[in-house]
């Protein structure tokens, strides 16, 4: 090679200027759709268990503490960010972030996520509550027409619980 | 003293990296690889890829400790020499990554070598691994934490429960 073809060559380098990304000095997000860290809403989880159920890495540990709480543990270390925990999840509470710099000295310790969920009992004992989650959907599907309440404008045309001396001399 | 000046001040100018696969799908490689081009560039901060881990300072390992090389990956560890920083690339090398638990896995690089820093992803981002290196070298802080968190909950209406029993007895 003679050296103008190298000084031919250096010249076209130099014209495609400079194509390095200043990526430690400024942040460079990835773009839409990239599967970062997994992170669980609490306030939408309600304890089914289908992620640990479908995680290729079996990294979920569902637990359950005591009668009330459901506790979750994600250890995050043997991740791979497949994203079907997001997929699967039926709450749409997993949602795969866009972090990617999880580098860190002490994996065992940092990379990890306890997620305490409070389930809510099977029993109408005096232990019902209204938390403010899904469950609340599927615990009492509403019947308009019960007689504590008196609500149902169509049978109790009159009034409501506030009426209940009235309701009784309709009766 | 010249071991404090040279991690000090030598080696976050001049990294000298052997990088070591000891069972990966060369996902993790590729990446690595990736850094070393012109869009990421890692030579801009004196990081270099060595032949031969006698010339190394850090030692990048990829993949999970499988049974068969385990002791491959141990004679190159005790042949970098002192001082070095062994970085784990991967989900593979941090924990095993989805092989934990199969049957020639051993686990990640740390069953067998004593890692300084470990780099999680499936694969890292070249731009993640540059943040591990960065990181290890104290040039960034550190971002990853654990994450607890414990969900809200409504208060218990005992009162109006109450309320409402009273109601029934007083119809009956």
């Amino acid at each position: 090679m003679t050296i103008a073809s190298k000084l031919k060559e250096a010249l076209l380098c130099m014209k495609a200027g400079r194509v390095t990304l200043p990526y430690p000095f400024k942040p460079h997000d990835p773009e839409e759709g990239f599967r970062g860290l997994p992170k669980v809403d609490v306030n939408k989880c309600i304890g089914c268990g289908g992620c640990a159920n479908v995680c290729p890495a079996r990294l979920i540990r569902v637990i359950d503490k005591d009668q009330f709480t459901r506790v979750l543990v994600f250890l995050y270390e043997r991740c791979t960010f497949c994203g079907r925990c997001a997929e699967v999840c039926p709450e749409g509470a997993i949602e795969m972030t866009r972090e990617f710099e999880l580098s860190t000295d002490d994996v065992h310790d940092d990379m990890i996520g306890e997620y305490h969920i409070f389930m809510g009992p099977c029993e109408r004992c005096g232990r019902c509550y209204r938390p403010p989650t899904a469950l609340d959907k599927l615990m009492k599907p509403g019947m308009r027409d019960d007689p504590i309440d008196r609500k149902c404008p169509t049978l109790w045309p009159g009034g409501d619980a506030s009426d209940a001396q009235a309701g009784e001399d309709e009766e | 003293m010249i071991r404090d000046w040279l991690i000090e001040k030598v080696l976050p100018r001049s990294l000298w990296v052997y990088h070591t696969n000891c069972g990966a799908c060369n996902g993790c490689d590729i990446e690595v690889l990736d850094v070393l081009t012109p869009y990421y560039d890692a030579e801009r901060f004196g990081i270099r890829v060595v032949g031969s881990p006698r010339h190394a300072d850090a030692l990048l390992v990829s993949g999970p400790m499988t049974r068969q090389t385990a002791p491959a990956v141990r004679r190159v560890y005790e042949a970098v020499p002192d001082p070095k920083i062994v970085f784990a690339i991967g989900s593979c090398a941090t924990g095993g990554g989805i092989w934990h638990d199969t049957y020639n896995v051993l686990g990640g690089a740390d069953q067998v070598l004593p890692v300084d820093f470990y780099v999680p992803g499936c694969p890292p981002r070249p731009e993640a691994i540059l943040h591990g290196v960065a990181t290890a070298l104290g040039l960034t802080p550190k971002e990853v934490h654990a994450l607890h968190a414990i969900q809200e909950v409504g208060e218990v209406e005992i009162e109006e429960l109450a309320e409402e029993q009273r109601l029934v007895h007083e119809q009956e």
